[in-house]
């Protein structure tokens, strides 16, 4: 007993860390293995998504097939990358903060940031109002005069439930990245302590990820080559 | 804590194969593979899952027990999907035995 006293007493106590950790990487691994089985629920979360999605899909494939063709690639696709380089500068603010760089810190997450709102504009101005001006949103006089008109509607009700709570995640994301950034710019996080950046860009790269499945299940259904164009 | 700093090359590396990823994905998608499209879309969406998994998320260099809950969690989704799924498409292989067939109370439309 008193050998750790002796021992507490000579090493510095680390300004991160809480008494109920032995350690900042016992504390740092307690942290990001909490945020996983968070994740894991998200997991599971959207996973019913995906399940309905299967089996509507299975069921009723020349609908979906039918109500994908509607969606335009040429964004999904843009999109796409968009979100891959908002991960990219994400993992890079993380990175600032393991080498100590506060000014590059802000600059990653104001680019994160900037990216996830760019993401949000394609989808609402250019997807979604449009869709709405097509009458393809179901309940706000949905409309469609092709065959299987009625699983073209189901298609579109997974449309926007996957992409409406997937857009939900992003909203939260950026509203956090707010957080860090000012948190980063008063140089709260350090190469000791950055356990807040390193599991919020877990969330982040999680929700990049729910579209990495997102963009070829909505807009890539099979079919697109019958058409020769995604119009 | 000294934490493990991944260089900024390998970071840019991943970023540009997920793109490379993205464009195969689009460009196939308009190729006709048959059955085989949603295959190949899935198996390139599985790959760019595990780049990021692996290299933006640092599993690569996490401990054994946080990859044990990731692996936990996809299990329980693989459950999730395949228990739903054999149970949605077996359900025409078993005759109806007479008497269940219900067709004039069900299907209101």
């Amino acid at each position: 007993m008193t050998e750790l006293a002796a021992q507490g007493a000579q090493t510095a106590h680390p300004p991160g860390l809480r008494h109920h950790f032995d350690d900042m990487t016992q504390q740092f691994e307690a942290g990001n293995l909490g945020m996983w089985v968070f994740l894991v629920t998200e997991i599971l979360f959207f996973g019913g998504l995906f399940a309905g999605y299967a089996i509507y899909r299975s069921l009723y494939f020349p609908g979906f097939e039918a109500g994908s063709r509607l969606l335009d690639v040429r964004f999904g696709a843009a999109n796409t990358a968009v979100l891959i380089g908002s991960s990219l500068t994400m993992a890079l603010a993380i990175r600032a903060a393991q080498t100590g760089n506060r000014k590059a810190q802000v600059t990653y997450l104001i680019l994160t940031m900037m990216l996830g709102a760019a993401f949000l504009g394609i989808k609402f101005t250019f997807e979604w109002a449009h869709d709405f001006r097509e009458h393809l949103v179901p309940g706000f006089g949905f409309a469609y005069d092709g065959p299987y008109a009625s699983n073209v509607q189901l298609f579109f009700c997974f449309y926007f439930f996957m992409t409406g709570l997937h857009a939900l995640h992003m909203i939260v994301g950026i509203g956090i990245l707010t957080v860090l950034t000012v948190l980063a710019a008063r140089g709260r996080f350090s190469p000791e302590y950055y356990t807040p950046l390193e599991v919020s860009g877990l969330y982040w790269h999680f929700v990049d990820i729910v579209w990495i499945f997102l963009f070829p299940l909505l807009y890539l259904i099979g079919g697109r080559y019958a058409l020769g164009g995604g119009h | 804590m000294s934490p493990h700093v991944v260089p900024v090359r390998v970071y840019v590396g991943i970023f540009v194969a997920l793109l490379l990823l993205t464009g195969l994905t689009t460009g196939v998608a308009f190729v006709d593979l048959g059955a085989l499209n949603t295959v190949v879309a899935l198996a390139i969406a599985v790959a760019k899952m595990l780049l990021v998994i692996l290299f933006f998320m640092h599993v690569r260099y996490s401990s054994g027990l946080t990859r044990i809950v990731i692996l936990a969690g996809f299990l329980w989704l693989a459950i999730l999907i395949t228990l739903t799924l054999s149970d949605v498409w077996t359900r025409q292989w078993t005759p109806r035995p007479s008497g269940w067939d219900s067709s004039e109370i069900v299907t209101p439309r």
